[in-house]
């Protein structure tokens, strides 16, 4: 047991100093940092209860994408319906699916047949899995189509991946350094923002889905009117975004959409200084717009954002030159954030936030301050007490835990992994619990000089037999860490890799580093009693 | 130099027979801890009930705790609790949870900030939907239950039966009174509080487990000695041990409590009940004296060893013609 080959004895040495030396990066300048080569790239990212950030997890609602892409198929089967030229009484969605009633019970074939071509396979044409998104099925004279759950699970998924790439590009213009966006579950979203000022800027970016259509107003009567009485067919009541809303007529037809946007800037008004944001459309938008406009002088067109209307302006000269602006008595971040929605794009369907967690940067540098002393105090206490109580031995159980701490930071500065302030936690405990170790020796060791061995024949007795106890009891301990590590997220977390990695460090000392400076002392003092 | 020594050498405490005592205590303390549990219930955090929280500071003796109240109060936003804290005019508001899903939730923070206006620093925002609050609820008891199995597995593997079970209990034991202690003290039970119960779970089996290794290794080499005094002995022997890492875990754990800020403070507390006051009692008047009612005894293990000295004899004799 106090045997060491040199070899043995300068892995070990070599092993802890290289574990410790990983810190290193994580301590360097960001410049410094960059400049280092590759594989030297890895350090410990502090978690957002420390340097302060937004955690946000935002949700697709499969019965919003359900509800989608019922009234798509309900659309495409009137299309396709009245495409063939056959008639059909009633068209409508039924709970889960869209129903069809054919006048002629004699169409039944024919219906079903063009009504078959809506069905796709699952994952493209190309997909080998056999499922289609959706299933036609026929009755006496009525057909039914019901969106399957497999077409609508893998919609989600569709619509999860889509959503992040869109939300990657709106938080990038915001400027921050290092956003996380990861998709959770199936039908989830974590954004992880770090150091940001404001959340609520950066929930009102995430929250909406920046759908924007442009499309005439109907002056056929006005809204109050169509409020009270019904509104003509193909238009719908839309309210402004003001405070109280004013309603606008609006023809459910869209001229243009976000879609055929390539570029939208904040900017001001010639003549009014106000805040706007100026757009140009893609060839296909521009000449849509020009035909529309032409068409159109005189009566006012709105734009409509997310079903609000922005500003419903009145056409006074066609517009050909494929750009325009959008007013709408903006303060100069809503124009700026208006227009990074443009450009990022409409997401595929509207996100829910489900979960929220802020922390300030004054929070999380006090958290940083509050960890820091209770560390060195936690630490200091603990380094007097094993002092006081073993002497040398004391100490070197202080070296032991040092470098123990030493290599915790260093492994997750390897993995990469985030240091949380309840993960600070479990580095204090790790002390407390470390010095176990250590405990556990000397007292053995102890119990063995006084049942009448010699010193070192009870050095080496103490260790050979408190190891296997270290053993036992920390693989305990490390199995409450691995689960911990599994059920938990964001700071539960990273108190359990913390812990984890303490308790791998600290079998790895106890069995090498302090037997190894043991046996160093045993070799140079030939100690004729036990010093404890 | 003189060394600190807490435990003299050779103490021959006679902890089996103080089981008389610390059982019922424990079957007491036990009961009390779930009628609290049943009657008062856990003070859940948004975590699990879900709901907002807000902590705001206000700047230097700006604080007027009635116009935050009255403020928030004319919101009608439910259950509101405001709580000053510290003498820093910090201000921890928390708001129940709002009907109408995950939408109403994320309204309540605009309305606050609209409410108490200009000048106040937000130091921390959290909502947690219905949805979310659901889930992590069922991850935390899944991993407690998680947790117990793996453990119990483990040592079922690595020691007798008999040892497993009464680290079980014990385990049990501890957390049942951790969580009356937290329903007493209204402490907030949230994520935090799952991690502290694992990990007092982890470090009380820990303690546990330096004794029973002693028991064990007791049972092998005194096949002859009365099991009561053979138990005493081992914690007897183990009890120095004990004292000194539970003094230095108290010292982490004090300096948590004492200096780690309020973000882990209830977790530092709960630690502090659980690892400092009930896992190491636990593991000296509770796991190691259940062992006698487990079966466990000098003579069982001897007669077992014996047998299979004998089957290992005759699996001897058959090999060999």
């Amino acid at each position: 047991m106090l045997y060491f080959s040199k070899w043995k004895a300068l892995a070990i040495l070599a092993v802890s100093a290289i574990i410790c030396l990983m810190i290193v990066p994580s301590l360097l300048s960001t410049s410094a940092y960059d400049s280092l080569p590759h594989v030297l790239q890895r350090k410990i990212v502090l978690g957002l209860d420390l340097q302060g950030g937004s955690y946000i997890v935002l949700q697709v609602e499969a019965a919003d994408l359900r509800k989608a892409r019922l009234e798509q198929l309900r659309d495409d089967a009137r299309r396709v319906l009245r495409d063939a030229k056959i008639g059909y009484s009633g068209l409508n969605i039924q709970g889960d699916a869209v129903q069809v009633r054919l006048r002629d019970p004699q169409d039944g074939d024919a219906a079903l047949t063009q009504l078959r071509t809506l069905v796709a396979p699952i994952g493209g044409p190309m997909s080998t899995s056999g499922q289609m998104d959706s299933t036609v099925s026929l009755s006496g004279d009525a057909i039914t189509l019901a969106p399957t759950d497999a077409g609508i699970q893998a919609r989600t998924i569709q619509a999860v991946a889509q959503s992040i790439e869109i939300i990657r590009k709106r938080i990038d213009q915001l400027g921050t350094t290092e956003p996380s966006i990861q998709r959770q579950g199936s039908d989830r979203i974590q954004v992880q923002v770090p150091g940001l000022q404001d959340p609520s800027r950066l929930k009102a970016l995430l929250g909406q889905t920046a759908k924007l259509t442009f499309r005439l107003v109907d002056t056929s009567m006005s809204a109050q009117q169509a409020l009270q009485g019904r509104p003509p067919v193909g238009t719908e009541v839309l309210n402004s975004q003001d405070n109280p809303p004013v309603p606008y007529l609006v023809e459910q037809r869209v001229l243009v959409a976000g879609e055929d946007l390539t570029d939208a800037q904040p900017s001001f008004d010639q003549q009014t200084r106000e805040p706007v944001v100026t757009f140009r459309f893609n060839t296909n938008g521009a000449r849509r717009f020009a035909e529309a406009t032409q068409a159109n002088v005189g009566k006012p067109f709105a734009i409509v954002l997310d079903n609000k209307v922005i500003s419903a302006p009145v056409i006074r000269e066609p517009i050909l030159g494929g750009s325009g602006q959008i007013s709408g008595s903006f303060t100069v971040q809503q124009a700026n954030d208006l227009a990074i929605l443009l450009r990022a794009g409409a997401l595929p369907v509207p996100l829910q936030v489900v979960e929220e967690r802020t922390v300030g940067p004054g929070l999380g540098a006090d958290s940083i301050r509050a960890g820091l002393i209770a560390s060195l105090v936690g630490a200091a206490a603990v380094a007097l007490f094993m002092i006081a109580t073993y002497g040398l031995f004391g100490v070197v159980a202080v070296v032991a835990v040092a470098i123990n701490v030493g290599m915790i930071f260093g492994v997750l500065a390897m993995l990469g992994a985030t240091l949380t302030l309840p993960g600070i936690a479990g580095v204090v405990l790790t002390v407390g619990i470390a010095v176990d170790s250590n405990v556990l020796i000397y007292e053995r060791i102890r119990e063995e000089a006084r049942a009448g061995r010699s010193a070192i024949s009870a050095i080496d007795a103490g260790f050979s037999r408190a190891l296997a106890t270290i053993l036992d009891s920390n693989i305990t301990t490390f199995i409450a860490a691995a689960v911990l590590f599994y059920i938990g997220s964001g700071p539960v977390r990273g108190f359990a890799i913390t812990f984890g990695i303490g308790i791998i460090t600290t079998v790895f000392t106890a069995f090498t580093l302090t037997r190894l400076m043991v046996a160093v002392w045993v070799r140079w003092r030939r100690p004729q009693h036990v010093p404890i | 130099m003189r060394l600190l020594r807490i435990v003299p050498d050779d103490t021959t405490f006679d902890f089996m027979r103080f089981r008389r005592i610390s059982f019922p205590i424990s079957a007491l303390l036990s009961i009390v801890a779930l009628v609290a549990f049943l009657t008062l219930g856990l003070n859940f955090g948004i975590d699990f009930k879900g709901g907002t929280l807000l902590e705001v500071r206000y700047p230097a003796s700006s604080l007027n705790m009635g116009d935050v109240r009255s403020k928030l109060e004319a919101l009608d936003l439910g259950e509101v609790q405001i709580q000053a804290i510290g003498n820093d005019g910090e201000v921890l508001i928390r708001i129940a949870q709002q009907p109408g899903g995950e939408q109403a939730q994320q309204a309540v923070v605009g309305r606050v900030r609209a409410a108490l206006g200009e000048g106040v620093e937000y130091r921390r925002i959290e909502v947690v939907g219905p949805r979310v609050s659901q889930e992590l609820l069922s991850y935390g008891i899944v991993g407690l239950m998680l947790a117990v199995l793996c453990i119990l597995i483990y040592l079922w593997f690595r020691f007798e039966w008999q040892f497993a079970l009464g680290a079980s209990i014990a385990n049990f034991h501890d957390i049942v009174l951790t969580i009356g202690f937290m329903a007493i003290f209204r402490i907030d039970f949230d994520l935090t509080s799952v991690a502290a119960l694992l990990t007092i779970l982890g470090y009380s089996l820990n303690d546990t487990i330096v004794i029973y290794d002693r028991i064990r290794e007791m049972l092998r080499r005194y096949k002859k000695m009365p099991t009561d005094e053979l138990l005493n002995q081992s914690i007897n022997s183990t009890l120095s041990r004990s004292v000194i890492t539970h003094v230095t875990v108290t010292l982490a754990l004090l300096a948590l409590v004492l200096f780690g800020g309020r973000a882990i403070h209830s977790f530092s507390v709960t630690m502090m009940f659980g690892v400092v006051l009930v896992g190491t009692y636990t593991s000296i008047f509770i796991a190691s004296p259940l062992l006698i009612y487990l079966g466990v005894s000098t003579r069982a293990i001897a007669e077992k060893q014996e047998k299979e000295a004998k089957a290992a004899k005759s699996k001897a004799e058959r090999v060999t013609p």
